[in-house]
């Protein structure tokens, strides 16, 4: 493998609250390398957001980077601050957000947008970040570029404005894009417009995309690899045809269960039981032994360990074997 | 866009007629005008007489008609207490209110949305909190207090500044005005510091609650993604938009400087409009009433609807879904 | 729990209802602030000291044989130079002792505070009921004259209904009638908001099954609105109430410092105030200073109670 983009080692955020200390992300690693398209699934408020905020260093106070090593480009960046990290922002990870209806400045044109992105970034002259502005929305498929460049965010509509949030995103040439949740926003049909357009403008560049998502669908289309979240933790991590073929953890296996998939045929679709348990009231051992078919007395111990098959690896006591779905 | 100004002007003037209307009962109905007009020595033929000129022997909505006629053209009758006609008693006062007024409102506009965006930017910060602290004693001061406050400091204590008047003035066309002379410019200061102090906090307060309201937004966070500078950040992206909602009650603060003047006028003896309208009161002298309330109405109402264009200036979504709409 | 067993089952509801209370969040964010509790036990006391006043007072101000012109001026905690009497807080130029006419003074600024928003309460209430639930011509006209009436400042609207009211009243009522003029004033300048957020309340309420249910079994519009929509209203009410009644103890005592409100025979906060400027140039500062102390901690507690108030019942306002 080449040298990765992005490499998180034990990466763990805390919020302190009046009731203690809460662990959104626990003890979390994974690589994306370069070009490498990493899916981050996972129910609501498994971590998988608060991670991604944590890479780009836009975590909300008081959450903040309790533990663990984030590298991009070979950089340590966990510890910088400020200046620093602004620098970064942007020019080597890139953000996308959910809604594109909320993600743009209504106030301002959408080429100043672009513009001001890349002079903050880019040692060019402001003529000429107009002229790569235009040549920046042109290739995310906005008709016109030439004038729209001069509209504001509402003249246009939902899926537009994702490409436009993709322009902004990627006008610096970053290395990595963060995608959080990019298409949950979005109707249906335009959804795979956009996963493509991601896809292809990063293909071209090279670029690398952490995918986080809650949406097999989505991970199924456009992942490379894929990690699974559970309550902060990862449970499974593997290349995503395997992931989603042949899963070794119970909860990836639930996920796949509950998720309708054209090549899965006419299964029944399945329910995980219960629900992921909050952050503030998690249970000991493996956090979703409560839930788990398989789970057994050491469950609720201690974590599961990791046990690794070929590229994948996934920390649960009883692994679903080769063979498959329990 | 033009339907919707039309549409403004036409709700300004129902406002104008009723407060026209308001005005007219207090002349009609409040005493008796010629009563108040001839002394004690009068014959019925003196009363029959002054009623027919005074109109008051037609019917009701012919005189109304009669009194906002009159009012269009400045004409309010004359003063029960000074025997002069009201419209030069107003000229002869309005250029001392209206000096104050301004240089409080460019006092409290300046200051109030510096330190708002200050006190939000630097939220947890001491300076911050203290000035929050000292703006919510600043809301409960009663503004009378203040004036008092500042003539003990600055006129009886250190005598630094005049306590009353408006120093010299010097005639520029028919105009009085106090800029032109030191003393004028001297006396202005303390007067100006109490009338606009209030308005200041208020629009302080609220330019930081909406400025922590607009920095929680997506595009914000979208915009510090992208690695902009936090000034950019701050003053070009969550600035203007947090003036968007902030012009409605500027404006309206301004128009409460011109009535509040009343307060700061008394007690520094300024003689501006509010003095006149507080010894009318005392007096009853309901002609000076009834054209300073016509007068402040039209100020109000024109000044709403300088607001309400305003932000066709700054907010380009109004102007596209009004062109689109007609 | 031992001894209410013996008592009645009423009782027992009473107590547990009081437990409640007092268990309530509401009551756990009060013994969290210490603001709260300092601005809520400063207006008791001064409520109560207005309520006292004349128990409290070691002198009636306005007795005029108490007076002694010989005690004018005198200095605070001083003996009188010439009756060695001695003033906690000084005398005025006519002898009159200035804590008794402070005390006198709040009773008069918090008494029309009081009526003026509880005057604004009711009105604001009934037409934001009948507003919100008649709708049709009755809203338009009601809630047109609240934005007329909103695009002025309430002080000068209250200014103005004093000027017209002083014009109708005869000469000789207009003193005796001058404090209710003044509470009149006050409240009628202050209702909208009150009419605006029970309105408000009262459009989502009036849509809602439990409504609909009352009306199907018979009931009158009246027991259903105040039933049904006003408990729902109340706290916003209570916020409102507070901020209010800061901001017509603030609207009396200008309007009484412009000569405007509180007649000389019934002296306000503010009236002592005007009088008190009059002798900020000779030295005389206690004449001016303890009315204006007074004035302003009353005004910054209430400020205080109803911002924390906001706070601690959130309700959604505007």
């Amino acid at each position: 493998m080449k040298e990765a983009v992005l490499s998180i080692r034990d990466l763990t955020v805390e919020i302190p609250t009046r009731h203690g200390i809460l662990r959104p992300v626990d003890g979390v690693s994974y690589d994306i390398a370069p070009g490498e398209v990493l899916g981050v699934v996972g129910e609501s408020g498994a971590g998988k957001s608060m991670a991604g905020n944590a890479v780009i260093g836009l975590l909300t106070p008081p959450a903040h980077i309790a533990g663990g090593e984030i590298v991009v480009n070979g950089q340590r960046i966990d510890q910088l601050t400020g200046e620093a990290m602004r620098r970064l922002r942007g020019k080597q990870i890139g953000m996308v957000f959910q809604d594109p209806l909320t993600s743009l400045n209504p106030l301002l044109r959408i080429g100043d947008q672009l513009t001001e992105t890349m002079l903050a970034h880019l040692d060019i002259s402001r003529t000429e970040a107009e002229e790569r502005a235009v040549a920046a929305l042109a290739e995310v498929g906005i008709p016109g570029a030439a004038e729209r460049v001069n509209s504001y965010p509402h003249e246009f509509s939902g899926g537009m404005r994702q490409r436009v949030v993709i322009a902004l995103a990627l006008c610096a040439e970053p290395s990595l894009i963060i995608a959080d949740e990019p298409t949950t926003a979005l109707d249906v049909s335009v959804q795979a417009q956009i996963i493509a357009l991601l896809k292809r403008l990063c293909r071209d560049r090279g670029t690398a995309i952490m995918l986080i998502t809650h949406d097999m669908g989505v991970i199924a289309e456009a992942a490379d690899r894929v990690a699974v979240m559970y309550a902060g933790r990862l449970a499974e991590l593997g290349p995503v045809r395997e992931v989603l073929m042949q899963p070794h953890h119970p909860y990836t296996a639930g996920l796949m269960g509950s998720t309708p998939l054209a090549s899965r045929g006419k299964d029944r679709l399945h329910q995980i039981p219960g629900a992921m348990p909050r952050l503030d009231s998690l249970p000991g051992g493996c956090a979703f032994h409560p839930r788990c078919p398989r789970a057994a007395a050491r469950c609720s111990s201690a974590p599961g360990p990791l046990i690794t098959d070929g590229d994948g690896r996934a920390a649960c006591w009883f692994p679903l074997d080769r063979e498959g779905v329990a | 866009m033009l339907a919707y100004v039309i549409q403004r002007v036409f709700q300004s003037a129902i406002v104008l007629l009723v407060v026209g209307l308001v005005a007219f009962s207090m002349f009609r109905f409040v005493g008796d005008p010629v009563d108040n007009m001839l002394g004690q020595e009068r014959t019925q033929a003196d009363i029959e007489r002054l009623r027919t000129t005074l109109g008051l022997d037609q019917p009701f909505p012919v005189q109304y008609y009669k009194f906002l006629t009159n009012a269009a053209q400045g004409n309010f009758g004359v003063s029960y207490r000074q025997g002069r006609p009201v419209s030069d008693i107003l000229m002869e006062r309005a250029p001392a209110t209206l000096e104050l007024a301004a240089v409080s409102g460019f006092l409290a506009i300046t200051i109030g949305i510096g330190l708002g965006v200050f006190t939000a930017i630097r939220r947890n910060g001491f300076a911050a909190n203290a000035i929050m602290s000292i703006s919510l004693i600043g809301v409960s001061l009663p503004t009378f207090l203040i004036g008092i406050l500042l003539i003990y400091l600055f006129s009886v204590e250190l005598g630094w500044l005049p306590s009353f008047g408006r120093g010299e003035t010097v005639d520029v066309g028919g105009w009085s005005t106090g800029f032109l002379t030191s003393s004028g410019l001297q006396a202005l200061i303390l007067p100006s510091i109490t009338l606009g102090l209030y308005q200041m906090t208020l629009i302080m307060r609220l330019v930081r609650s909406e400025m922590l309201e607009v920095l929680r937004q997506d595009y914000i966070r979208f915009a510090r993604a992208r690695g902009l500078r936090e000034r950019a950040v701050n003053f070009r992206h969550a600035l203007k938009n947090t003036l968007v909602p902030v012009i409605t009650v500027t404006g309206l603060q301004l128009g409460s400087i011109i009535a509040f003047a009343i307060i700061t006028e008394t007690v520094f003896q300024w003689p501006g409009v509010g003095l006149l309208f507080i010894n009318a009161i005392q007096f009853v002298d309901i002609p000076v009433m009834a054209a300073y309330l016509m007068l402040i109405s039209v100020m109000f109402v024109g000044i709403n609807l300088i607001v309400d264009l305003l932000y066709f200036a700054i907010d380009p979504r109004l102007r596209a879904d009004r062109t689109a709409a007609h | 729990m031992a001894e209410l067993s013996s008592q009645t089952p009423e009782k027992v509801v009473e107590r547990s209802r009081l437990r409640v209370a007092i268990d309530s969040d509401f009551a756990w964010q009060f013994r969290k602030s210490p603001v709260a509790i300092v601005s809520a036990v400063v207006v008791t006391i001064m409520v109560l000291a207005a309520i006292f006043a004349p128990l409290i007072a070691p002198y009636d101000p306005f007795d005029p044989g108490s007076l002694n012109l010989m005690n004018g001026f005198s200095r605070p905690m001083t003996p009188n130079a010439f009756t060695q009497e001695v003033f906690w807080l000084g005398t005025d130029d006519q002898g009159r002792d200035v804590f008794s006419t402070i005390l006198y003074g709040m009773r008069i600024s918090l008494f029309v505070g009081a009526a003026a928003v509880l005057f604004a309460m009711v009105l604001g209430i009934t037409l934001g009921l009948l507003a919100g639930y008649a709708g049709g011509w009755t809203e338009t006209i009601i809630m047109r004259v609240a934005d007329v009436q909103l695009t002025f400042p309430a002080i000068l609207v209250a200014m103005l209904i004093f000027g017209i009211a002083k014009g109708i009243t005869p000469v000789e009522y207009r003193d005796q009638m001058a404090i209710w003029v003044l509470i009149i004033a006050i409240g009628l300048s202050d209702w909208v908001q009150f009419a605006r957020v029970v309105r408000g309340a009262t459009l989502v309420e009036k849509n809602k099954e439990y409504v609909q249910a009352a009306r199907l079994i018979g009931r009158g519009s009246g027991a259903i609105m105040l039933r049904h929509i006003l408990p729902n209203v109340l706290s916003p009410v209570l916020v409102i109430a507070t901020i209010s009644l800061a901001l017509a103890i603030i609207a009396e005592a200008t309007l009484s410092f412009l000569g405007v409100g509180a007649p000389p025979t019934q002296p306000s906060l503010g009236t002592l105030i005007r009088i008190g400027q009059g002798f900020l140039f000779s030295g005389e500062w206690w004449i001016l200073l303890f009315p204006a102390l007074t004035l302003l901690t009353l005004a910054l507690s209430v400020n205080l109670l109803g911002d924390w108030l906001r706070d601690a019942l959130n309700p959604r306002l505007r």
